[in-house]
Formats: structure tokens, C-alpha cells, sequence
């Protein structure tokens, strides 16, 4: 039975959500709400694009005098 | 600078007394299957594989790509040291990251400016929503027309975000970088910096605003400029 939430419950909680972070009712309940609710859903879509370029600045081509170095490093291991 | 436990310059002896530690290294039964130089080629294409991940990583904690690679190297030293730890190495990646938070978090202490890097005591949950950035940059009469709150993440540029994370003050912006950068879970940051999941949250939600706001001051910067 999915609980009926709030806009207030659901941005409350959207981090969590967005992180995996939640139980499973209660994001089945999120989920249910963000189907129903286009304000809500507009603000977790912003959300998780911004959460995906955030992200994207973990990767980052190592140089390879970089690579040389610790490609040497383990081959002494 | 950072303290590295490991230096890999030209003239470090590192290399030698690595090696020789390498001889030492104990294999347990797990791995008697596999011989030590098969698992070793197994770890250095698997370090090549992750490399530009590790890299990024090491340089948004660090900033600084001498630090970068310091830290990178004292990750690889105690993954190899932990390797036989691994049982499934499609887990690599985020194996590997881990011990590089755990590295860059334990040289910090050590350099005993955790009580001022960690400390959160200022840290209150006041987030007011009407402050989000998507608060500021969304407007409602525009839903069926246009988006400028997508338009604007969409014209986002690494070094904009790079620039705002590099803004936020330690205790936040490490969590930021475990969750929301690296892929840790709460209780994987809460078990690296050693704090209740609560904290980590509380942390983590105030980094957020703040890449937020500098998000936000940035772009009004580049408006008047």
C-alpha cells in the first residue's frame, strides 16, 4: 500500500532518496509521489543532474609522466 | 604540502625498500592458487583501468596534482599490501577508492589538524530550502516553455563545480566528495571519518548547500564581470 506524502515529506527526504540511502516502502512511497507531482519531480531531475556533473569531476585523465611513475612504483612491488 | 607517507621522486629510495618489502609480502591460502606474479600483472591492470578515476579523485582531495599523485601512490602501496583482502576483483574500483578516502583522511590527522578540518561543532540544520539553487534559478510560469535551472547545470563547467567544491571548509567538503563524487555510502564515509551516520548526513547536506550557494555566488560573479 503506498503512503500518500507531502511535497514537504519528499523534498525532506530527497537526498536520501537520490543516495539509495532510504528504505524500500518509503522509497516506493517517494517514487509514487514524484509520478504524481511535477514540481517535486522537476526539482529531483535539477537534483540529479547536478549530482551527475558533481560526480564527473571524480574522473580526470591522469597525466601519463603520472602513469609512468606509478606504473614503476608497482612493478617494484 | 601533504604528508605523504610515500614519495615517488627521482631521488626517493621508496623504490628500493618497497621492493624488498615485497619479498616479505605473505600470501595467504586463498591466493596460493594464483602465483604472485600473475596476481601482480592482475593488480597492475586493474590500477590501469581505475587510473583516471583514482586521479580525480586524488585531485579533488588534494588539489594539487604533486599531493595527487603522493596520495595516489600511497594507495596503490597499501592496496598491494592488502591485495590478498580482495576476493572479486570486478570490485576493484571502488575497493581501491576506499582505501584512497582512507588514506587521504588518516594523513590529515596525522598531521594533527583534524580537531580544525573535522570540526562540525558550528554545523546546524538550518537548511532553508528557499535558498536551494533550485530555489533560486527556477521559475514556475516558465514549467511548460523553459527550464533555466537545467540550462543552467547543463552549461556547468568541471572547473565552475571544481571551483565551488574547492570553496567549502574541510569537515564538509571530504563527505561531499566520499558520497557524492566517489560513490561511498553514508556508512562507509561514517566508518572512514569515524563519526555516527548522523553526522555524515548532517554533513553532507550542509556541503551540498554550500556547493550550492558557491554554485550560485559564481555565476552572479560572472554575470557583473
Amino acid at each position: 500500500m503506498v503512503k500518500q506524502l507531502s511535497c514537504e515529506d519528499v523534498l525532506s527526504q530527497l537526498y536520501d532518496y537520490l543516495d539509495s540511502e532510504i528504505d524500500g516502502p518509503t522509497e516506493e512511497d517517494i517514487n509514487h509521489h514524484l509520478h504524481h507531482c511535477r514540481e517535486c519531480f522537476s526539482r529531483a531531475e535539477f537534483e540529479k543532474m547536478l549530482r551527475k556533473k558533481v560526480s564527473e569531476t571524480g574522473e580526470s585523465q591522469a597525466p601519463e609522466d603520472v602513469k609512468a611513475r606509478l606504473a614503476s612504483l608497482i612493478k617494484r612491488f | 604540502m601533504f604528508a605523504s607517507t610515500v614519495s615517488i621522486s627521482a631521488d626517493s629510495d621508496f623504490f628500493r625498500s618497497k621492493g624488498q618489502e615485497a619479498h616479505r609480502t605473505p600470501v595467504n591460502s586463498a591466493n596460493m592458487k594464483m602465483p604472485e606474479s600473475d596476481r601482480k600483472a592482475q593488480f597492475e591492470s586493474a590500477v590501469a583501468g581505475a587510473m583516471d578515476r583514482l586521479y580525480g579523485a586524488a585531485m579533488r582531495y588534494t588539489r594539487n596534482p604533486a599531493n595527487a599523485e603522493d596520495l595516489m601512490a600511497d594507495t596503490l602501496v597499501k592496496a598491494w599490501d592488502n591485495i590478498d583482502s580482495l576476493n572479486d576483483f570486478s570490485r576493484f574500483e571502488s575497493w581501491i577508492t576506499r582505501i584512497l578516502s582512507n588514506t587521504y583522511i588518516s594523513q590529515w590527522r596525522r598531521q594533527k589538524t583534524s580537531e580544525r578540518i573535522f570540526d562540525d561543532s558550528h554545523c546546524a540544520d538550518d537548511l532553508d530550502d528557499t535558498h536551494s539553487l533550485y530555489a533560486r534559478l527556477h521559475q514556475p510560469f516558465l514549467l511548460w516553455w523553459g527550464t533555466p535551472e537545467k540550462t543552467f547545470v547543463n552549461d556547468l563547467l568541471a572547473q565552475d563545480i571544481e571551483r565551488a567544491m574547492d570553496s567549502i571548509p574541510e569537515a564538509y567538503r571530504v563527505v561531499v566528495i566520499m558520497v557524492e563524487v566517489l560513490g561511498h555510502t553514508y556508512e562507509e564515509a561514517a566508518d572512514s571519518l569515524q563519526v555516527p551516520i548522523g553526522t555524515v548526513r548532517s554533513r553532507l547536506s550542509r556541503g551540498r548547500r554550500m556547493l550550492q550557494d558557491a554554485l550560485w555566488k559564481n555565476v552572479k560573479e560572472s554575470d557583473v564581470n
